[in-house]
């Protein structure tokens, strides 16, 4: 399927700011089940071109403002050609997929989380492990936005019992890894014409022995086919952010956000660059 | 207890013979004097920093001890071997466990130890610094137990400090006893900057075509090491900078001066690796200098130590390292390492349990004698409170025996006695590896201490290692 997509976000400063620095993770790779048409990331209407790739395959570009910025725009767009693999990608970046292993704050698993992944464990074999597990995430969680906020860890949203796409996927990786399955936070785009959604979206990638890496939404109880496009990975939600950014202190920040996901080519204009 | 001066029986040890003639010309009152002066001369100067980690108080005076420690030209050359040895164990091993992992594939260190250390960066993982050195300066603590008995304490990949008192404990010994060194005989260790400078030239990033530009950046001048930070510039010739001298710039790194921002090539980081850079480590830090880490990356600039260069000198990690020794060079360990015991295995920590009054008990992650138990001075209390915490988390703990260090003679205020001694030598590895024969002694001030740390009393020796 071709999906277009664009993602708009928009920071303001009071006062200006006057150094600001971004690092962007907003480069879609191409994947075994995405082949990458055309993509572009611009700063204030500037193109910005990745200065180095991680070990888990993902693009990063810096950009520094050393002028002073009232507010800045970043866009990301492009066309992607999306292929149904079942969720199956494969071998994703150069580092070990043990590495993903490693816990976090914000999905270190506490007894409720490791009692979940012992019930997923009685499973055979890690697909059906994670599939398991997936479900039990998701009959542990109600979709509720507003219950949880950014900094909300894996073992505080099952203890609120409900959140959004990123602690669906955060408790999906707690439980992974206490199950020792390698798992990692992915960000991407969901294109749905029934509830078109205006943000970024989450689920997470478990590395399965002889498969690779495979996506498992919780959200949706699906495995991402077509209708997705993955844009970036890390650890959790806070390694895995398109964008972070540091100013100066003292400044208050706000910020804007909008996705849009359209199937069908990018507009000529929006082509050019 | 082994006296490195003299044997059982009063005979003294060769290497030490002109140390003994030089207490004996002297006289005690003269050792005094001098005593006196040198600290005087070291309150002058301001060297009063604490040895990295030992925490205590940044500003108070490291006693000297005017007799010097010495090593035979032969045993010097077994420490030069072993540290050497290490040295480029530890490297490879942090290059295969950011890359490969084939130490970890064989089964030979557990994965885990590694992936959830908390000084390991996922962040490296598959960054090619320059030569492959990630610990550009290993310092390697060392004890000896017996006449041919040196044993590996512990390693410090990171920001291992102490060796400007190597180098001004020299100075102020060929100062006050210029006829001491008159005759040679003596290693002279003041080639270190250079060699220093040397190291960190020849790790310079692809992106540097010219002369490397070097700087020592650190935290400030709170930092308990600033006066070796400064001292260290100041001998190399380089700039000191602080985090907010430095910005990125079109995948460079620059340094603002009077003359306008100046290239870096090249940066000793004396600082924490969760403060070099907000967009990559810490976010929350207001250190650091914003999109260091990248550029470092993309082979802008190099950084020494490399980040996450720390999981090697982890103290569970420690008792791998001779095996690193055999797995990566198929050489026998030259230095062993002190018999320790893992706590993380189940059986090892029943018998740490049962055996707590002859053990020293240490934390994983501690340093500087703080957070460890030391079973032969404890009291019945102190065990069953740490007995507790190493229940709770048995991975957190390894436990060696009591060593019985060596001993050197120390000037205190009724006379020479014998004090226990630990060494810090400091290895440099760029393209090529350079060792000066020397190092750091510390020395427990306190009689039948054997607790070396400044912060709990310990002070330092000139270090000597005699020509062939």
């Amino acid at each position: 399927m071709r999906l277009t997509v664009e993602h708009r976000t928009r920071y303001a400063y009071e006062p200006p700011a006057v150094h600001l620095h971004l690092r962007l993770k907003l480069f879609a790779p191409a994947t075994a089940a995405q082949a990458v048409k055309a993509w572009e990331v611009t700063v204030d209407g500037r193109p910005v071109e990745p200065l180095v790739r991680d070990a888990f395959g993902d693009a990063e570009a810096l950009v520094a403002l050393r002028r002073k910025t009232e507010s800045v725009e970043i866009i990301a767009r492009g066309t992607v050609e999306t292929t149904d693999t079942a969720g199956v990608l494969g071998r994703i970046g150069a580092a070990r997929p043990e590495v993903a292993l490693r816990t976090t704050p914000l999905t270190r698993p506490d007894a409720a989380i490791e009692a979940m992944a012992r019930e997923a464990a009685g499973e055979d074999g890690a697909l059906a492990r994670m599939h398991r597990l997936s479900a039990l995430v998701a009959e542990a969680l109600d979709y509720r936005p507003g219950a949880t906020e950014a900094g909300t860890t894996a073992a505080q949203a099952l203890a609120i019992g409900g959140g959004v796409c990123q602690d669906f996927a955060h408790l999906l990786i707690a439980g992974a890894r206490a199950m020792g399955v390698p798992a990692r936070y992915v960000v991407g785009y969901l294109h749905d014409p029934e509830a078109p959604l205006a943000e970024t979206h989450a689920w997470a990638e478990a590395h399965v022995h002889g498969l690779g890496w495979v996506g498992f939404d919780p959200v949706h109880q699906v495995c991402p086919a077509e209708s997705y496009v993955r844009l970036a990975s890390g650890f959790d939600a806070a390694d895995a952010a398109p964008i972070r950014g540091t100013l100066s202190a003292g400044h208050e920040e706000e910020m804007e956000v909008a996705v849009r996901v359209s199937a069908g080519q990018m507009q000529q204009q929006q082509q050019q660059g | 207890m082994f006296d490195e001066m003299s044997v059982e029986g009063g005979t003294t040890r060769p290497p030490y013979a002109r140390v003994e003639g030089w207490i004996a010309d002297s006289g005690l009152e003269l050792l005094h004097k001098r005593s006196a002066e040198a600290e005087a001369i070291f309150r002058r100067i301001g060297i009063t920093f604490a040895v990295y980690g030992e925490g205590g108080d940044p500003e108070r005076l490291i006693p000297f001890d005017l007799i010097p420690r010495v090593f035979s030209a032969a045993e010097w050359r077994r420490l030069d071997r072993g540290i050497r040895q290490r040295a480029r164990a530890l490297n490879a091993f942090l290059y295969d466990v950011y890359h490969r992992g084939e130490i970890l594939r064989a089964g030979i260190v557990p994965e885990r130890l590694v992936y959830q250390n908390a000084a390991f960066q996922p962040a490296m993982m598959g960054v090619e610094p320059p030569g492959r050195v990630y610990s550009h300066i290993v310092g390697i603590d060392i004890v000896r137990t017996g006449e041919a008995a040196f044993q590996v304490l512990e390693d410090n990949c990171r920001t291992p400090s102490g060796v400007s008192y190597m180098l001004e404990n020299r100075e102020i010994m060929m100062r006050m006893f210029p006829d001491l060194f008159g005759g040679g005989g003596v290693e002279p260790v003041d080639r270190y900057p250079d060699d220093l400078r040397k190291t960190l030239e020849e790790v310079a990033p692809p992106a540097c075509k010219g002369d490397p530009n070097v700087v020592v950046l650190t935290p400030g001048p709170f930092n308990s090491a600033y006066y070796e930070h400064s001292f260290l510039a100041d001998l190399m010739g380089v700039e000191l900078v602080e985090p907010q001298d430095l910005f990125v710039d079109e995948g460079l790194c620059w340094m603002r001066t009077t003359r306008g921002p100046q290239r870096v090539d090249v940066i000793y980081k004396r600082i924490d690796d969760d403060f070099i850079d907000p967009l990559a480590f810490r976010p929350e830090s207001v250190l650091g200098v914003p999109g260091l880490f990248n550029v470092y990356r993309a082979g802008g600039v190099t950084l020494c130590s490399a980040p996450g260069a720390g999981v090697a000198d982890d103290k569970a990690i420690y008792t791998y390292v001779p095996e690193m020794i055999r797995f990566y060079m198929g050489e026998a360990p030259i230095l062993e390492n002190v018999p320790t015991f893992r706590c993380a295995d189940p059986d090892q920590c029943a018998h740490v349990l049962a055996h707590l009054e002859e053990l020293v008990v240490k934390e994983v992650h501690g340093s500087g004698g703080y957070g460890m138990l030391i079973g032969p001075r404890s009291t019945a209390e102190q065990r069953a409170e740490f007995a507790k915490k190493l229940a709770d988390d048995p991975a957190n703990f390894i436990a060696q025996p009591t060593l019985d260090l060596s001993s050197v003679p120390t000037l205190g205020p009724r006379g020479i006695a014998p004090r226990h001694v630990d060494f810090r030598p400091f290895c440099l590895v760029g393209k090529s590896m350079r060792l000066v024969p020397g190092g750091l002694t510390r020395v427990a001030l306190r009689e039948g201490s054997l607790v070396v740390n400044s912060s709990q009393g310990g002070g330092v020796k000139d270090t000597w290692v005699l020509t062939e």
